[in-house]
């Protein structure tokens, strides 16, 4: 186990300063890996973007186009999601948080964790079977519902999370003069609660905004501006993979720029909320 | 039974539960509190009703095929919709040795990345550096994919796939034509999608060891990393658990993956070949499938990578749980 030589002692030395750096070059390297993929987004984004770009709709090769309809169409349809997926995932939360201490609340957690891994794909074959082959076609309604799918795991758990840090002195005050728990919850634990709630919230508006494999078969994509929800619906990230796989370098240039506009958005939420969290505690 | 209730089964849920939550908490027992509670307990288990008509449904729209080819799916090897032969052994051979590319790389990465956030770095560079890392997992997966097919495919073909074959090409794995698209690229997008996943979880088991560990093995004159490996002991059924979610988020990787793996079904022994995996199979032409058993044929595939994931990630939950969740899994003797 220990050889106290002079030789053993320096080449534990040796093994230490090496495996220190060892691992601050794994560090640099992961960052290094983000920079080069945002700045070719910047740099391929910035030289294929205009405005005409961001207000037109999808047209043939070689006519222009651009992303108007994709990008309402994604916040249609986030909006939607939101809508949805928010409310029911607090309430999953604070079922949790208050409720979830008993093999039931146990099960129920269990179940929301997994569900967070599913594969995104199998939302949208799921919201597929559900919605779409009843309905006929595919619509926005069916896509934005996929998209909630994903958001109630994830705003669920940090909803649970952020009510257990509520200090218990807090629920026993409002406890003791004599507020019923239902009151205690949503007028004392929640808004305590609601900066994290919105944090978490705001995370998993960002992780959907990203989301494509669910909505390509149930918002499908579209070449004009809806606003109709039984209606297919175009999307900036079907838009994206649209473009990217198309065989036109005109269109790999759109896909550049559609995936600035994407990043724009994610970062901003992202760099938001960071900052957001940094200035609570 | 009684016509002034508008609602019968809330009504009794309601009675129901306040009786077991008088009890319980022997609270006042407002009716306030005894809808509250059934309203929230009625979304959590929409939540279990969510992944139970999650099966039944797929399973429902897959019994053709399932009645069709039964276990013989899952060895087929043969795809050709136009034939109504479906064999799902190609994608099954593409996610798992795509996955497994993606955790030789990522796995000692991650490692690397969370013992210099946690053990390494002082705070004030740990903190911009693990928000950084967590930005890579914030990028979406078709992002990664355009990054793939536009960036990462053209490297790999130039710089990297034609030395492994010089070196390497008596192998069967480097041999065959270099196109850049391909399992290898599939695999390397994956390791840099769930590196930072892995990373994530990691740093959170590593941060859970308990301090007096660390102080332990300082007092008996280790060096920091001799320390930082008596951590890892200690951490390892949690990065066991890490490395199974890094695993399950690999399997289910979609976009990224269909946008760089070539998508032609076969079995290659070579990573430059073009491959597919069960989720790209199900991206790529599951807007297509027209015919019923062609459709049910892929939801059959689809239910076989929820399953999968499924209990993968299970698996990986009761891992990491087993280190974080509280000190008693922890302290144990090396």
């Amino acid at each position: 186990m220990s050889e106290v030589s002079v030789s053993g002692k320096n080449f534990r030395r040796v093994v230490n300063t090496l495996m220190t750096s060892l691992t601050a070059a794994c560090a640099f390297f992961v960052v290094a890996t983000l920079v080069i993929i945002l700045g070719y987004i910047a740099i391929r984004g910035v030289t294929s973007i205009s405005w005409q770009f961001l207000i037109d709709t999808p047209k043939p090769v070689g006519e222009g186009g651009g992303i108007g309809n994709a990008i309402v169409g994604s916040f249609i349809m986030m909006l939607l999601s939101s809508v949805v997926g928010l409310p029911l995932g607090i309430a999953v939360g604070v079922y949790l948080a208050e409720f979830g201490d008993g093999w039931m609340g146990n099960i129920v957690r269990f179940v929301t964790d997994t569900l967070t891994g599913v594969p995104s794909i199998i939302v949208g074959i799921f919201i597929y079977t559900l919605i779409v082959l009843p309905m006929g076609r595919a619509s926005a309604l069916a896509g934005g519902i996929a998209l909630a799918l994903i958001m109630i795991p994830i705003v669920a758990r940090t909803t649970e999370e952020m009510i257990r840090l509520v200090p218990t002195s807090l629920r026993e005050g409002a406890l003791a003069l004599g507020a019923p728990q239902w009151r205690v919850t949503l007028g004392v634990v929640l808004p305590a609660a609601s900066s994290g709630i919105a944090t978490g919230a705001m995370l998993a508006i960002a992780r959907i905004s990203g989301e494509t494999a669910p909505l390509l078969f149930t918002a499908l994509g579209s070449r004009f501006y809806n606003y109709y929800l039984d209606k297919p619906m175009s999307s900036l990230t079907v838009q994206i993979y649209n473009y990217a796989i198309g065989p036109y370098d005109v269109e790999h240039k759109m896909a550049w720029a559609a995936t600035l506009v994407l990043m724009a958005l994610i970062l901003a939420i992202n760099i938001a909320v960071r900052f957001f969290t940094r200035q609570k505690v | 039974m009684q016509p002034n209730i508008p609602t019968p089964a809330a009504q009794y849920g309601a009675s129901a539960r306040r009786w077991n939550w008088r009890r319980a908490l022997s609270s006042t027992g407002s009716t306030g509190d005894a809808v509250f509670r059934v309203i929230l307990f009625l979304c959590a288990m929409l939540i279990l009703l969510i992944v139970v008509s999650m099966v039944t449904m797929m399973a429902a729209n897959a019994m053709p095929s399932i009645r069709r080819f039964g276990f013989g799916f899952l060895t087929g090897r043969d795809w050709n919709p136009v034939a109504d032969s479906f064999g799902a052994l190609p994608f099954i051979y593409g996610t798992i040795v795509s996955s497994i590319i993606a955790l030789i790389i990522a796995v000692p990465l991650s490692l690397g990345v969370a013992v210099f956030l946690v053990e390494q770095a002082p705070r004030r560079i740990a903190r911009p550096i693990a928000f950084l890392v967590e930005l890579l997992a914030a990028i979406p997966s078709v992002v990664y994919g355009l990054w793939g097919i536009f960036v990462l495919a053209p490297f790999l073909r130039v710089y990297v796939e034609p030395p492994l074959q010089k070196w390497f090409g008596w192998l069967p794995l480097f041999q065959g034509r270099i196109t850049g698209i391909g399992l290898l690229t599939g695999g390397v997008i994956l390791a840099i999608m769930v590196t930072p996943i892995i990373t994530a979880v990691v740093r959170d088991v590593l941060a859970a060891v308990p301090v007096s560990q660390r102080e332990a093995a300082l007092a008996l004159g280790a060096t920091k990393w001799e320390t930082t490996r008596v951590v890892l002991a200690n951490a390892a059924s949690g990065i066991a658990g890490a490395i199974v979610l890094g695993l399950g988020r690999a399997i289910g990787e979609t976009m990224a993956v269909t946008m760089v793996i070539g998508n032609v079904p076969q079995i290659s022994a070579s990573l430059f070949e073009p491959s597919y995996t069960i989720a790209s199979v199900l991206a790529s032409n599951f807007s297509e499938a027209t015919d019923e058993l062609y459709l049910s044929a892929l939801i059959q595939i689809g239910l076989i990578l929820f399953l999968v994931t499924f209990m993968v990630n299970g698996v990986a939950k009761l891992l990491v749980w087993s280190v974080t969740r509280g000190t008693s899994g922890t302290a144990r003797a090396t």
